[in-house]
């Protein structure tokens, strides 16, 4: 599935990274601790979070994500757009609470690592 | 005894830290303090103290107070700032984080991490991932702060702010945990914070600057009425003894 399927699918909308929605989503990944992110999420999951700093953007590179959604219609950065941009990483917004949009992204066919 | 006041920015990053600019060395993080005005300083970059000493240097060589410490991040991603009067306890507190930081840094996603000289010259780079979050918790950073020889201190650091700041992972601050201070940030003031952060009632209240550029250094300040620019008067400030005070 690629990114461009939940944006429609979802109604998301794309703040950041409109180029890369072509991004091949591998899996599913929700945290709203960063550094719980960088340990276990996993190249080409998408990010559910509630995380609108900057270091947000840094994460999703290092850790390869095909792109963050942000829940509740949280309104990312200044900085966090400019960077997001610069680096390439898809930042998308959902209304939904983390709860929800896991649940319907689950029964999308989006799936997590079941044991860590 | 003779208390005077003195301008402080007890929080300044160097080239050290990842998200920090470049021209963040010694020599100008001085010079840029001194030039806005501040008397003192307190050195805290991410997890690591490998500038403090160079800037130190480079303060001592110019009439700038410089405390040592470190921007610490707890396991729940709470950022302190602690400081000490005895180089040997920062360090020790350093080997201590240093044992407890996992992972290795990414240049390109984070950013460089330059261990300087006081004359501005690179003597290597921190290979360590400074970005990241200790396994540490708040209070056993406190604690581990609390037992060293000479003062420490500990702050809560920009605590109204939503990312990194203990209020803002824990929701309110923990009884069981003991801090000296709660710095705001300059995106606030006293009496707003207390409005909205009713912890800010209940501690002493510091601010600071986070300054990542040399022009930021200074930006905000506290006001410390000290016989000496060190943590122990600090310490007494924050307490409101012998006469000490922190306005900010």
């Amino acid at each position: 599935m690629k990114l461009r399927d939940l944006v429609a699918e979802f109604g998301l909308t794309v703040k950041t990274g409109a180029g890369q929605l072509d991004n091949e989503v591998t899996g599913g990944y929700a945290s709203d601790l960063l550094s719980d992110v960088l340990a276990h999420a996993e190249d080409g999951n998408i990010w559910v979070t509630l995380h609108i700093h900057h270091n947000i953007v840094a994460v999703a590179a290092h850790t390869g994500l095909a792109g963050i959604v942000l829940i509740q219609g949280r309104v990312p950065d200044q900085d966090t757009i400019a960077k997001a941009e610069e680096e390439g990483i898809p930042i998308m917004v959902s209304d939904l609470s983390a709860f929800e949009l896991v649940g319907r992204l689950y029964k999308a066919g989006i799936r997590g690592a079941e044991a860590l | 005894m003779v208390l005077r006041r003195f301008k402080a920015d007890l929080h300044v990053h160097t080239c050290l830290s990842p998200c920090s600019c470049l021209d963040m060395s010694p020599r100008e993080v001085v010079s840029a303090a001194l030039q806005n005005g501040m008397d003192l300083i307190g050195v805290c970059d991410h997890n690591s103290a490998e500038n403090v000493l160079a800037v130190k240097k480079a303060g001592s060589r110019n009439g700038l107070m410089v405390l040592g410490g470190m921007e610490v991040t707890s396991s729940e991603e709470a950022h302190l700032l602690v400081f000490f009067d005895d180089d040997d306890d920062l360090l020790d507190f350093q080997k201590f984080v240093y044992q407890n930081l996992a992972g290795k840094n990414d240049g390109h996603s984070f950013g460089l991490q330059v261990i300087a000289d006081d004359e501005d010259g690179v003597s290597g780079f921190c290979d360590r991932l400074l970005i990241g979050a200790t396994s540490l918790t708040a209070e056993s950073i406190t604690a581990k702060a609390r037992a060293a020889k000479g003062a420490s201190l500990v702050i809560a650091a920009h605590v109204d702010r939503e990312a990194f700041s203990i209020i803002g992972q824990l929701g309110f601050i923990p009884e069981s945990l003991v801090l000296d201070a709660l710095e705001i940030s300059a995106n606030t003031n006293l009496a707003d914070a207390k409005k909205r952060f009713p912890d800010c009632e209940n501690y002493p209240v510091i601010t600071g600057s986070d300054a990542h550029t040399p022009k930021d250094i200074g930006k905000r300040f506290t006001c410390f009425t000290l016989e000496d620019g060190t943590v122990a008067e600090i310490k007494k400030a924050l307490a409101g003894r012998d006469g000490r005070k922190a306005e900010c």
